[in-house]
């Protein structure tokens, strides 16, 4: 036996403690987890890390670059704050204050928000699907690069003063190449290129992963609340990130100096409206597709916290499903201040409405889960509940600038900067943070601590209301987002002041939050597979879960497979342990149809990034001749990924598959 | 005693959007006025609704929480729960989802309502038409009228008379711009290539500031605009004024000034009417002498800052279109007194 053997064994052990019917290991047993573990191994060092293709090590990396990207955000957001705290502050002055804020935009939105929870799907959706990999995991690791890729060349350029500064919806023409000569926003646009090419490659090995690898007996009126909600989102980004890259696209080729296209060129037949159009199909859908994900953290913690089934699993479906068709029809509420027709309005007046109405379902659904159970209050639990606090608050300023007469006067206010950052804080940060401590047992294998969580919460809940409650006040009293500076006369000084504390004691909140979970995970109480009692399948294995997820992958008898499964459930067997084999199902019904072998380890996914960010960066940034070189590689990297991993595929490790009559 | 001080404080704090110079929640026009009554109406239903979910649910948490005795493990969760009571809480929730319709209706219904009252003054023929144009970072004004030798050009100071409907067509120079006074009315997007129009109407005479809500570049938070509602003969008197172009100056001095201004580069920019100053980049300065505030309306009208904003704006408003000028002391004091007999 060789020198993992006992930890092979341990392993085997503890998924017998999950269900204890499950018999000790026999050696043919501990002989295929010997092989599993060899096939799934990644490589040590540098190589494995720039090669993985496994989910696990990708889903957290992205998790990871997120948070470091919401950590330089939120510097640059507390030093807007510093800026703002009293009137006529040279701190800054207007062309790094105009940087500063349009990266923090920028970065929140493109670099972290839709990442961050991309990276929790990538991670989580396998194992709560019970199986052992995404689908298209080479393009899911490329999706990781050329999101890295977009995310240093923003922070590259701000390091170097060529950081973006015209907001980050960047609205023509003062983004155009008349009013913002130079390379500041070309450096952006490539950045939202690059990002949301990633953000669709990780959202079509999201849904592949969904609809064809579930457990066998998941059908689709099982299927987890949070895989539902990484459904609808990684759907709505197929649909919304399109817009975007055309948008950016489009800017870049009217910028490029040997392009001069004049989409967004009124004088010569462009119209800035489009611009507005385009980028608000995406940016609204944006909304949810951030804001989705985060239900669903709410959908798996209040279940397990309240001791009981989720009341009203399919309403909450149906309602994530709504605001997924929804989403995408109310982007218009942005451009009430533009020259929209009446009607017009008024339809997105109505939808807008509308769509409180599936999130209204949603809360009462999860309260009535509370009222129903028997809380038990651990720091993920209350966590959702300062989402209540704060969402709903953010929820109903929506609801308020959903009127258009409304709207005319607090859009483009700081009352908007209050809706939008309750609406994200409360509806993305407190899900998003109470599901990582939910979840941290099941990565590192150690509780996270909870006194230290209840001191980070109490710090965050104060510090969001104290930042931002006073914004509302302040839009209201005529001060206007964006602007650098203010006059004492406007009497604004006292609110603003109170924000930026509130800024600080929010920041002070995130460092408790990072130090609790890195003290947890130093020296956490172990946590054993399932330490909250949980009932989805990722509770079913391994804290934390070995690379190939599940010795043999579980069956599905209910909506909780670990509170539903009978102690004789079936599990899968018979998957080649030799090979990188996984069960596919029928979309439906997940009635096993067939074996696949996913693709193993490889360095064609990064090539394939440093092409793209060449094409990008390099050829629609500055000139057009480095697209050529670009694609060059482009083709190498795209030939070799394809044709070897084909290769290898059907004609070395399939040897039981019927030939190819026509090869014969 | 303190806590009364601190209550005080806290309410003086939050009445900033309701009593402020530049609040919307403070209206002195019809138009705002019926905003802010459709602003209340949906605020304290909101309040409601707030209240009563966060009251649900925190009476869901608490009423069967752990006690301290009970022991920090989770129950065996509920996979089979009780028909009777699902049954009830669907019920509830249906309820709960219902009202929350028919409060949807009844904002939807009270906002269409509130927009057709506010498209209402569109139609008036008596109205004054206003072109504002936005340019980076000021307000360019011109005075509509029927006979063309009574329009006239101003920037940043606009005065209106009380009572009558104001017609402000917009229009926009470079890049987008929105032109919002929040005591009067709702802001309105000026976009390059778009011809917008707003409608509004002040009741009382007042001062009422407002400034651009379109982040419009460098200075977008240094470009305010000051709307002077006047009664009916103020205004009249005003427009008069401003209708006449400078005269010749009637000493030395002044003429001097005048020189200095038509010989530096203030002429390539700048008009003055009745003298061949003619530039169109920067604000008419015909009647400069006659504005409270200078540069946008961000500092007074008094000789010492208007020396300042000519010597060196960069310093005022980093950014701004204008150049720094170097000009002789003499020249500098005759320029100043010149522009400042602009009246």
């Amino acid at each position: 036996m060789s020198s993992d053997a006992p930890n092979l064994a341990a392993a085997a052990r503890q998924v017998h403690d999950v269900d204890p019917t499950t018999p000790a290991p026999t050696a043919e047993q501990v002989r295929s987890l010997q092989q599993l573990e060899a096939v799934w191994r990644k490589p040590r060092g540098l190589v494995g890390f720039l090669t993985t293709t496994n989910h696990k090590d990708i889903g957290l990396r992205f998790v990871y670059t997120a948070f470091v990207f919401f950590f330089l955000a939120g510097l640059l957001a507390l030093a807007i704050r510093v800026q703002l705290a009293v009137p006529n502050n040279t701190l800054l002055g207007p062309d790094l204050y105009n940087q500063f804020f349009t990266t923090h935009g920028s970065a929140m939105m493109f670099l972290f928000a839709v990442p961050v929870m991309e990276g929790m799907a990538i991670y989580l959706v396998p194992l709560m699907v019970g199986t052992r990999n995404t689908c298209f995991p080479r393009l899911m690791s490329y999706g990781y690069w050329v999101y890295l890729m977009g995310g240093i060349t923003l922070f590259i350029a701000l390091a170097l003063n060529f950081g973006p500064d015209m907001g980050w919806f960047s609205y023509t023409p003062l983004a155009g190449p008349d009013y913002s000569p130079g390379k500041r926003v070309d450096f952006w646009s490539q950045m939202v290129t690059l990002v949301e090419i990633g953000s669709m490659s990780g959202a079509i090995a999201t849904i592949t992963t969904i609809l064809k690898c579930r457990a066998p007996g998941m059908a689709l009126n099982r299927i987890p609340l949070f895989v539902w909600a990484a459904l609808v989102a990684a759907f709505m980004i197929l649909f919304a990130m399109p817009a975007v890259t055309i948008c950016s696209t489009l800017l870049s080729m009217d910028r490029l100096s040997h392009v001069s296209t004049h989409f967004f060129n009124h004088a010569e037949g462009g119209d800035h409206l489009l611009w507005q159009h385009l980028f608000w199909f995406f940016g609204h859908p944006d909304v949810y597709i951030i804001f989705l994900p985060a239900t669903g953290f709410i959908s798996a913690i209040i279940p397990t916290f309240a001791r009981r089934k989720i009341f009203g699993y399919t309403p909450l479906v149906l309602s994530m499903i709504a605001i997924g068709f929804i989403g995408f029809g109310v982007w218009v509420h942005h451009m009430f201040v533009t020259p929209i027709p009446e009607l017009g309005q008024g339809m997105f007046t109505a939808s807008s409405l509308l769509i409180t109405i599936p999130t209204g379902v949603q809360i009462f659904c999860w309260t009535a889960t509370l009222w129903l159970g028997r809380p038990w209050l651990k720091s993920p639990l209350l966590f959702v509940l300062g989402f209540f606090g704060v969402f709903i608050m953010g929820g109903l300023t929506g609801v308020m600038i959903a009127s258009v007469a409304v709207d005319t006067q607090a859009h483009d206010t700081f009352f908007v900067v209050a809706h939008l950052h309750y609406v994200l804080i409360g509806g993305m940060i407190f899900p998003l943070l109470g599901a990582i401590l939910y979840w941290f047992p099941k990565w590192t294998g150690k509780m996270p601590g909870e006194t230290l969580a209840k001191w980070s919460l109490a710090l965050l809940f104060i510090g969001t209301n104290l930042t931002f409650y006073p914004l509302h006040h302040l839009g209201m009293g005529g001060m206007p987002r964006r602007i650098y500076t203010y006059l004492p006369e406007t009497g604004w000084q006292p609110l603003n002041m109170l924000a930026t504390l509130g800024a600080f004691t929010m920041g002070i909140g995130f460092l408790i939050f990072v130090i609790n979970l890195w003290l947890s995970s130093r020296r956490g109480a172990p946590a054993g597979p399932n330490p909250w009692h949980a009932g989805t399948l990722e509770w079913a294995t391994t804290s934390p879960p070995s690379t190939y997820n599940f010795a043999n992958p579980p069956t599905c008898e209910g909506r909780d497979p670990v509170w539903d499964n009978s102690p004789d459930a079936a599990i899968v067997t018979n998957l080649d342990t030799d090979k990188r084999e996984v069960l596919c199902t029928t979309t439906l019904d997940a009635q096993p149809h067939h074996r696949y072998e996913m693709s193993g380890d490889s360095w064609w996914p990064l090539v394939v990034a440093i092409a793209t960010t060449v094409i990008f960066v390099a050829g629609f940034g500055f000139t057009p001749s480095w697209i050529l070189p670009g694609c060059a590689i482009l083709a190498i990297g795209l030939g070799a990924w394809f044709w070897v991993s084909a290769y290898r595929s059907l004609a070395v490790h399939h040897p039981e598959m019927p030939r190819d009559p026509r090869k014969d | 005693m303190i806590a009364r001080r601190v209550l005080i404080f806290a309410l003086a704090l939050l009445a900033v959007g309701c009593t402020g110079e530049q609040a919307a929640l403070n209206p002195a026009g019809a138009q705002a006025g019926r905003i802010t009554s459709l602003w209340w109406l949906i605020c304290w239903t909101c309040v409601v609704v707030y209240v009563l979910t966060i009251g649900a649910i925190v009476i869901g948490v608490v009423r069967k929480r752990r006690r301290a005795d009970e022991p920090d493990a989770p129950a065996p969760p509920t996979t089979r729960p009780d028909p009777a009571r699902e049954h009830r809480a669907r019920i509830i929730v249906a309820a709960a989802v219902g009202v929350t319709v028919v409060i949807l209706f009844v904002f939807m219904f009270s906002d269409f309502t509130a927009g057709r009252a506010l498209a209402s003054l569109a139609g008036d023929k008596s109205a004054l038409t206003i072109k504002i144009t936005g340019h980076q970072w000021w307000w360019e004004a011109r005075y509509e009228d029927s006979t063309t030798s009574n329009t006239f050009t101003t920037a940043n100071e606009i005065h209106i008379p009380v009572g009558r409907t104001i017609e402000f067509q917009l229009e926009s120079a470079d890049v987008i711009h929105s032109f919002w006074v929040p005591r009067l009315h709702g802001k309105k997007d000026m976009i390059p290539g778009h011809s917008t129009r707003t409608y509004l109407k002040a009741d009382k005479p007042g001062v009422y500031y407002g400034q651009c809500a379109e982040f419009c570049g460098h200075q977008h938070a240094n470009m305010r605009l000051v709307i002077i509602a006047q009664p009916h003969e103020e205004f009249e008197s005003w427009r008069t004024a401003q209708i006449r172009p400078a005269g010749e100056p009637p000493f030395d001095n002044l003429k001097r000034g005048r020189d200095v201004f038509l010989k530096n580069s203030c002429v390539m920019c700048h008009t003055i009417r009745g003298t061949t100053a003619g530039g169109r980049l920067g604000p008419d300065l015909t009647h400069v002498g006659s504005r409270k505030l200078l540069a946008s309306n961000i500092i007074p009208n008094k000789p010492g800052h208007l020396a300042g904003w000519i010597l060196d704006p960069q310093k005022i408003k980093p950014g701004v279109r204008m150049p720094q000028n170097a000009l002789d002391p003499h020249d500098l004091r005759a320029l100043l007194e010149f522009l400042e007999s602009l009246k």
